[in-house]
């Protein structure tokens, strides 16, 4: 039997996908935060030889997950490049891996982020600061009281305890108002939801919507655990 | 032990033994000799009987006879305690022989202003840990430090070798023999079963055979008096507590001195302290001593012991090596003891002086313990001890090591390798594996290889390679060590003291309100604050118990044989217990008992399940690993497995249907395909991974006060691992971790030992019902802690069941609660 996990926002049904991303459906529109693209060799750059496969790993997931829904438009909301000088990094493969990605949605937009304030040119789509889209509003990092929003920015995740075990993995969390996605990319951790930085934004009680085993599950706030650090 | 003073104790130096009332042993007197040769030398002798004195006397009298200044001879411990606690006693006769020497230590404790003098102006004498060792070797003066350096004493090196510590400590010591060739080796070990391994490790070939290490060995003691509790009573058929027989263990205690009580795990220490206060009506001063616990804690209990204000310390590995107690006159262990070298060491931790026999009790938890432990007792009486094979060292610890070189000056790749392969871990080293791993230090090594630009090591023009800049080192230093640890979490009480550490994911399982045992004492769990369990004492309910991951020690091959071997012959049996014996007999009728050689199957129905009963006598960690390949095969063959546990010494599988063919069930080839795809998704193989991310500096040591804020930064292992298991499966790395984990947690080498032994060999018998010998691991089922360490894997799979199942039911009551209004 599987749980209802559509999120409605100002009247338009999301549904959020076990890969982290969110698909809008009525619009055939997907959603995906925080790819960070080349955080692996930003590392690197600093003496922590983490694998340079980061960006190869996130932009094969978003591939499929194109391939699979064929949405006409793309929202990356923000953070897609690790740093300023990413693009400088990435491995031509992953260049044209990604050039070839752009073209395959009528509207590939890219959303700025702290980390990526103006993303490189060149690999197709357009920039904008924030996207109004019918009731809602896509933008990198979410606004005290703001209605119909959706953000990324903050890495939710989220740990619930079933028996004998804690389960933490990341999340979409939601408020009835605003909806904050997971991060995307593949070297992206996760902050927990009960840290004030998240759920100070997010009206009580909120709800998160859980990605583990390949499926969504939607937990109450109450439900969740808090990290220990 | 000779009147005449020997002729290469000088005057002043024999005066201080006579002063004592002492002459030298024969063994002291053959250090002497071996350093008058200019010889390396290997002391195995049993604790007590001067062995560390030994190791120091032949420097003792050349200081004495040349005094001069700079560093002539580096002790290192496994221990920062025993450094400081030896340090401390050779200062006397030092001073009484009114020798030039200075002597001082030299720790992760020591404050920077003397670490900096220490390397202008070392002292004559320095004591010091791996680490520390590795420290200094990575600075640029560390040439001009050791250039006079006349001898290196590793002490309680049966406990290193074989190890990651001692991987990184014998590639120092490789550095240690370019920057000073005249220096002499000293190592100082209990008794093991294979010398020759130990006389490689010392070599300056790293071979046994070079012959530039004298074997010593010390005067035996009188031998032990090893006795086997014989329990008033009933012996338990399964568990691992012997809650059972601590009236008697109390009753032995009131009848000694000083009583040290061994047990074999953290949970066991908690458990039997608490259950022997609960009876000590005569109010015994017994304490309590493990590794979580707050060193000052350990510290007072170590001073209480010393001071012989003690009657018992209850104990885990924490006490196997370390301070001499001349007061201990009895050992108990609790438990079986796992392994024969094991028992050794332990029963060598009482009555130090040699005349007098150490004397020990073992308190066997279940019947098949007794076995283990009589078993035990003869392998001791007849000195067979566990031999191992040595394990290669481990190319994380390599990848440390060419990092801390480079930090020192820089280095031509073909010397480097060298050095290295000098080092006995390294010995069989291949050039193209010490190549990967250059390669992985200077610029990640990633088959993608756009990190050129990126490296951390730089090929100069004189083809040496040099560090790429400061950054390098400094993070070099702050990564340096080879021990890694799960993430700890401080426990305070009442925001009073700490009582130590726990692992932070046996708090995380913990909600306010639950108790749990921990240093002695019974814990309410309030909650976390600023990286800190808050407890308060008392508290009700069923209390938990810490477990270490991983923190029970297998049954060694050697002990493994000797109990199927006991089993197997009948002849064996009296002396052990009539219930053990009368067990036996009932399993010889109504089954049969397993052959030495062979491996008996055992089917019988119980509860509506069919049970599978593998007899394998290998340890748990390589039944484990049987556990999880037998029930993938069991799944393919169409038998419906449900599960399994293991013990050390039996594995039980229950499942809807009995597979047919026991020979195709466990033919080899599971080694395969089936140990590939279960290790890829294996949790140990995380665990295993992150020490070697760790080790190799991938991703950062958690230094306390630069714990995570806000924002997660710490990276998590898992998702480099799991990126690099698709993109790059033959990165050293990788290659790294599966070596570590087949040698450790999975056991594989074993198995695939076991595998090969009993095939063709294969007994099984059909039964209508349980055998008297499965009723021990089926009592296990169930009785294994969810959160202990021996199911994390079955967990792993359960848990998968769980998210799908628990999950829904808990969204849907989720629902009613606190339906959100939208």
């Amino acid at each position: 039997m599987a749980m209802d996990t559509t999120i409605t926002l100002r009247g338009a049904a999301l549904a959020p996908d076990a890969s982290g991303a969110l698909v809008w459906p009525a619009e055939r529109t997907l959603v995906v935060a925080d790819l960070h693209l080349e955080k692996g060799s930003a590392f690197a750059a600093r003496g922590r030889m983490l694998p340079p496969y980061d960006t190869r790993a996130t932009l094969d997931r978003l591939a499929g997950l194109v391939e699979r829904l064929k949405p006409a438009r793309v929202i990356c909301l923000g953070d897609s490049f690790h740093d300023r000088r990413a693009a400088s990094r990435m491995d031509p493969a992953d260049v044209e891996r990604l050039k070839a990605l752009t073209v395959r949605a009528e509207d590939w937009v890219w959303v700025t982020g702290n980390h990526d304030p103006e993303p490189p040119e060149g690999f197709g789509g357009r920039i904008v600061d924030e996207l109004a889209l019918g009731p809602l509003t896509f933008r990198h990092e979410a606004v005290p009281g703001a209605v119909g929003e959706l953000s990324g920015h903050l890495h939710p995740a989220a740990a619930v305890l079933v028996p004998g075990r804690r389960v933490r993995e990341r999340c979409f969390a939601f408020d009835g108002a605003k909806l904050i996605l997971p991060a995307f990319g593949a070297f992206t951790g996760g902050l927990n939801v009960l840290n004030p930085a998240i759920s100070g934004l997010l009206a009580k009680p909120f709800e998160v919507h859980l990605l583990a085993r390949g499926k969504v599950h939607r937990f109450p706030a109450g439900r969740l655990s808090p990290d220990s650090g | 032990m000779p009147d005449l003073p020997s002729p290469l104790i000088p005057a002043n130096v024999a005066g201080w033994f006579r002063s004592r009332g002492w002459a030298p042993h024969p063994h002291q007197i053959a250090m002497v000799e071996a350093a008058e040769a200019g010889d390396s030398a290997l002391l195995i002798a049993p604790t007590g009987g001067g062995k560390t004195l030994a190791g120091f006397l032949p420097s003792l009298i050349e200081l004495a006879e040349r005094p001069r200044e700079g560093l002539h001879t580096l002790y290192i411990s496994p221990l920062k305690a025993l450094a400081v606690d030896i340090q401390r006693n050779l200062e006397e006769p030092v001073a009484e022989m009114r020798l030039p020497i200075r002597t001082e230590t030299r720790t992760g404790d020591t404050p920077e202003s003397k670490r900096r003098r220490q390397r202008a102006h070392p002292p004559q004498i320095l004591m010091t840990t791996p680490e520390s060792l590795a420290l200094l070797l990575s600075y640029a003066d560390s040439a001009a430090i050791f250039r006079h350096l006349r001898c290196v004493i590793v002490d309680e090196l049966h406990a290193l070798a074989g190890t990651k510590r001692g991987d990184l400590l014998a590639l120092g010591l490789a550095r240690l023999a370019r920057l000073a060739p005249a220096a002499r080796r000293v190592g100082l070990s209990a008794t093991v079963a294979e010398p020759d391994q130990l006389l490689a490790w010392l070599s300056r070939t790293g071979r046994a055979d070079n012959g530039d290490v004298r074997l010593v060995t010390g005067r035996a003691g009188a031998s032990a008096e090893v006795e086997i509790l014989t329990t008033r009573e009933r012996l338990p058929w399964a568990g691992h507590m012997a809650m059972h027989a601590l009236g008697e263990v109390y009753q032995r205690i009131r009848g000694h001195r000083t009583t040290l009580v061994f047990v074999n795990t953290r949970a066991q220490a908690e458990l039997v302290f608490q259950e022997l206060w609960r009876i000590n009506d005569d109010n015994l001063p017994i304490a309590l001593h493990h590794g979580s616990l707050a060193a000052e804690q350990r510290r007072k209990v170590e001073a209480a012991m010393a001071a012989g204000k003690l009657r018992a310390v209850v104990a885990t590995s924490s006490l196997d090596l370390g301070i001499d107690w001349a007061a201990v006159d009895l050992v108990v262990q609790v438990g079986a003891p796992k392994g024969a070298s094991r028992l050794v060491q332990r029963i060598g931790r009482a009555n130090h002086r040699l005349d007098e026999p150490s004397r020990a009790l073992l308190v066997p938890a279940n019947r098949f313990e007794v076995l283990e432990c009589r078993a035990a007792v003869d392998a001791v009486a007849s000195m067979s001890l566990d031999g191992e094979r040595p394990r290669p060292g481990g190319l994380d610890v390599l990848a440390q090591h060419m990092l801390g070189m480079a930090c020192a000056d820089p280095f031509r790749p073909d010397d480097l390798y060298d050095e290295v392969v000098c080092a006995a871990p390294y010995a069989n080293l291949a050039r193209d594996e010490f190549d990967d791993v250059l390669d992985f230090v200077a610029t990640g090594g990633y088959a993608l290889g756009n990190y050129e630009r990126f490296h951390r090591l730089v090929m100069r023009e004189d083809g040496r390679m040099a560090v790429a800049g400061p950054a390098v080192a400094r993070q070099y230093r702050m990564n340096v060590g080879t021990i890694t640890q799960e993430a700890m979490l401080r426990v305070r009480l009442n925001r009073g003291p700490v009582l130590g550490e726990v692992e932070e994911y046996f708090i995380q399982d913990l909600t306010p309100g639950d108790t749990f045992m921990f240093a002695g004492q019974l814990l309410k769990f309030l909650g976390v604050r600023e990286m800190e369990a808050q407890v308060a004492k008392g508290g009700t309910g069923e209390p938990k118990v810490p477990a270490y991951a991983g923190g029970r020690l297998p049954l060694t091959s050697a002990l493994a044989d000797r109990v199927r071997a006991m089993l197997a012959d009948p002849a064996q049996w009296p002396g052990l217990p009539e219930d053990v014996q009368e067990w036996l007999r009932l399993q010889r009728w109504r089954s049969v008992l397993p052959a030495r050689d062979g491996l008996l199957v055992e089917s019988f129905p119980k509860a509506g399940k069919r049970f599978l009963v593998v007899y394998a006598f290998e340890g748990r960690n390589a039944h484990q690993t049987l556990g999880m390949l037998l029930t993938r095969r069991m799944e393919r063959m169409g038998c419906g497995p449900l599960g399994f546990v293991a013990t050390d010494y039996v594995l039980a599988v229950w499942s809807l249907r009995t597979p047919r063919d026991m020979d195709a069930l466990f033919d080899q080839d599971m080694l395969g395909d089936d140990l590939e795809a279960w290790m890829d998704e294996s949790s140990m193989l995380r665990r295993t991974f992150r020490n070697v991310a760790l080790i190799t500096g991938v991703i950062d040591r958690r230094h306390p006060g630069q714990e995570k804020s806000g924002r997660q930064v710490t990276f998590s292992s898992d998702l480099i691992y799991d990126v690099l298991r698709k993109h790059d499966p033959g990165h050293v790395l990788l290659r790294a971790t599966r070596a570590d984990a087949a040698g450790g947690l999975t056991d594989i080498r074993r198995l695939s030992d076991f595998l090969a032994r009993v095939k063709g060999r294969i007994t099984h018998k059909d039964l209508d019902r349980i055998s008297p010998l499965a009723v021990p691991v089926i009592l296990e089922i169930g009785r294994e802690r969810v959160d202990g360490s021996a199911t994390d894997e079955l967990l792993e799979q359960a848990a998968a069941d769980l998210v799908a199942e628990a999950m829904p039911e808990l969204g849907s009551e989720g629902d009613s609660q606190g339906r959100l209004a939208l």
